[in-house]
């Protein structure tokens, strides 16, 4: 089903013009209200008399997540705090939180993308949604949560964590629909036999999964351990959280609410801009956003853009699955790893769990490189030459595939840590031991 | 002809082998012949049990990598060489020995095997009338 058929079908000329009177707005919004914008445009020389159309938007300046954390807390908000209705937070695990706020309007504004995205999966007013992302000052748990009572869905407002409850509330109410992380959607998947529960206790059908980047090999990995159909949701609290895209039933890309959070893909180095079906770093500006609009802000997200028209009638532009960011990507020996790209191949192989944890160290001033997999449960094999041999395969695989070399451990099931929230696949020791 | 045999996974660590057999004895299981083949990450643990099922239940709750393998075990008289004369079978037929342990039950010394071709090692076993030990003649010590 289409929520908004009208802004989610507009002809690519009609949504031009919407998108250029909303940037028109927004540039004039920011440069009268926005001290640090205003600066950033002075130093360049543009004013807002400068911007007639979405093409010059590359006249703008780009905003980084340093930009925020500098701005902290609220020095780039665009309307008096008495306008200001909620204030989120990142967890700010690698310095000072970034902190991001709503208006009335932001608001209702996040509840209709959010709407669109649980359309675009085919979630109706019918549906019982157990939104297990975290709720609080994180963006994924109330934003799924007012979106989805916007259209009238039963929500289940479990918040993240606590394995157990989560299943025997799913079990006991009924839950059809499934919204985490997909790291936790595995785990709590994994966790079914263990609490005594199979698929035939559950009536979920749907899984809105997002918050980290993931492959296509783990969404039908996680379509088959559940028996569901999963949907991939994007968003980023300093955008507006969950909502900003999602994909719809051909998995062909996900689909941006393009009349909001106008994209672009840049060059990772340069920054110049790049031409459709390009992988770059994405870029977002938030159209009609009052609380904090931001100018160009560099996601670090890579991805590509196509504006060709979707089998599923919709005509906004779809952004390429984020499988990895230009920030976490690793740099092992001089050769550029994704640590998607170990997640693509282990479920391309199917022998062993999809549980895996990467070490990347250094010995003798060379990269070394650790892959810990957990085996299957169910699956082993009775004799050391077949261990042995599995492990070469994986790391034969992992050769051809990225151009290292890794080590690779068997590890029994159950012993790499799970994440109730976000999925951490590397340790990188060489952070913690610098070299003098 | 065949025997189950439970084969786990094991991480060399202190102290795991024994946090298994803690998991056997708690569920009331008896193990008949143990044996582990290692290597300097981890082992494998090969038992035969009396309730293989009901093992690999107790064992997979508690997240251990577990399975059930076909294995074949013989009887082997209690006289020096007849060990020897069986592998001379195998090595006759071209058959080659994946593992193998023996251990001795009640009165009877039985022989458990892996060959690379389970199908020719069955043709071996009756041309040569050897005997078959099965799971029910573990039940109950003589």
């Amino acid at each position: 089903m289409i929520w908004n058929e009208k802004i989610e079908c507009m002809s690519r000329e009609d949504m031009r013009a919407l998108q250029s009177k909303n940037l028109i707005d927004l540039v004039n919004r920011v440069y009268n209200n926005v001290p640090f914008y205003r600066h950033r445009m002075d130093e360049m020389g543009v004013k807002p008399s400068d911007i007639h159309s979405i093409d010059d938007i590359v006249k703008l300046p780009f905003t980084y997540k340093t930009d925020l954390r500098d701005n902290y807390p609220f020095d780039l908000f665009a309307v008096p705090m008495k306008d200001i209705v909620r204030v989120h937070a990142s967890s700010g695990t690698t310095g000072k939180p970034t902190t991001v706020g709503y208006t009335l309007n932001d608001i209702e504004n996040w509840k209709e993308v959010l709407s669109r995205c649980l359309a675009m999966a085919g979630i109706t007013s019918e549906d019982v949604i157990q939104v297990s992302y975290g709720y609080g000052l994180f963006t994924g748990g109330l934003g799924v949560h007012y979106g989805a009572e916007n259209m009238g869905c039963t929500v289940i407002p479990i918040s993240g964590g606590n394995t157990r409850r989560q299943l025997q509330l799913m079990s006991d109410f009924g839950s059809t629909v499934l919204a985490c992380t997909p790291s936790y959607a595995l785990h709590l998947g994994d966790a079914l036999a263990e609490h005594g529960y199979s698929l035939e206790d559950m009536k979920v059908k749907i899984g809105i999964f997002g918050a980290e980047p993931w492959t296509e090999n783990m969404r039908l990995e996680l379509e088959k351990k559940w028996g569901i159909k999963a949907f991939d949701i994007y968003g980023l609290s300093e955008i507006m959280g969950p909502g900003v895209a999602n994909d719809c039933p051909a998995h062909t890309g996900l689909h941006v609410h393009e009349d909001h959070f106008y994209p672009e893909i840049v060059d990772a180095d340069t920054k110049q801009p790049l031409a459709d079906g390009m992988e770059g770093e994405l870029v977002f500006t938030t159209l009609t956003k009052e609380g904090i609009p931001l100018l160009r802000y560099n996601t670090r997200d890579l991805s590509t853009l196509n504006r060709e028209k979707c089998t599923c009638g919709r005509t906004s532009v779809r952004m390429k699955k984020i499988t990895g960011r230009s920030d976490d990507m690793l740099i092992i020996r001089g050769v550029n790893l994704f640590p998607s790209q170990i997640e693509h191949v282990l479920l391309e192989m199917g022998e062993t769990s999809a549980h895996y944890l990467l070490y990347v160290d250094k010995e003798n001033n060379l990269d070394t490189l650790e892959l810990q997999v957990e085996m299957d449960e169910s699956n082993l094999m009775d004799t050391i030459r077949d261990l042995q041999m599995l492990s070469n395969k994986i790391q034969h695989a992992l050769n051809s595939a990225i151009g290292l070399s890794v080590k690779v451990t068997l590890v029994e099931p159950k012993t790499i840590a799970r994440s109730e929230g976000k999925a951490v696949r590397v340790i990188d020791k060489r952070k913690l031991t610098p070299n003098p | 002809m065949t025997i189950r045999q439970l084969s786990v996974f094991v991480e060399n660590k202190t102290g795991h082998l024994n946090t298994i057999l803690a998991v056997l004895a708690k569920n009331n299981i008896n193990i008949n012949a143990l044996t582990v083949a290692d290597t300097s990450d981890y082992g494998l643990l090969r038992m035969l049990v009396s309730d293989p099922e009901k093992a690999v239940q107790a064992l997979q709750t508690e997240h251990y990598s577990v399975r059930i393998h076909e294995v074949l075990s013989l009887e082997m008289s209690a006289e020096p060489g007849s060990m020897s004369h069986i592998l001379d079978l195998f090595t006759a037929a071209g058959l080659s020995i994946e593992y193998v342990y023996a251990f001795s039950f009640g009165s009877k010394s039985i022989l458990v095997i892996r060959t690379d071709n389970k199908e020719k090692a069955i043709e071996v076993i009756k041309e040569n009338k050897l005997i078959s030990i099965h799971e029910s003649d573990l039940k109950n010590a003589i």
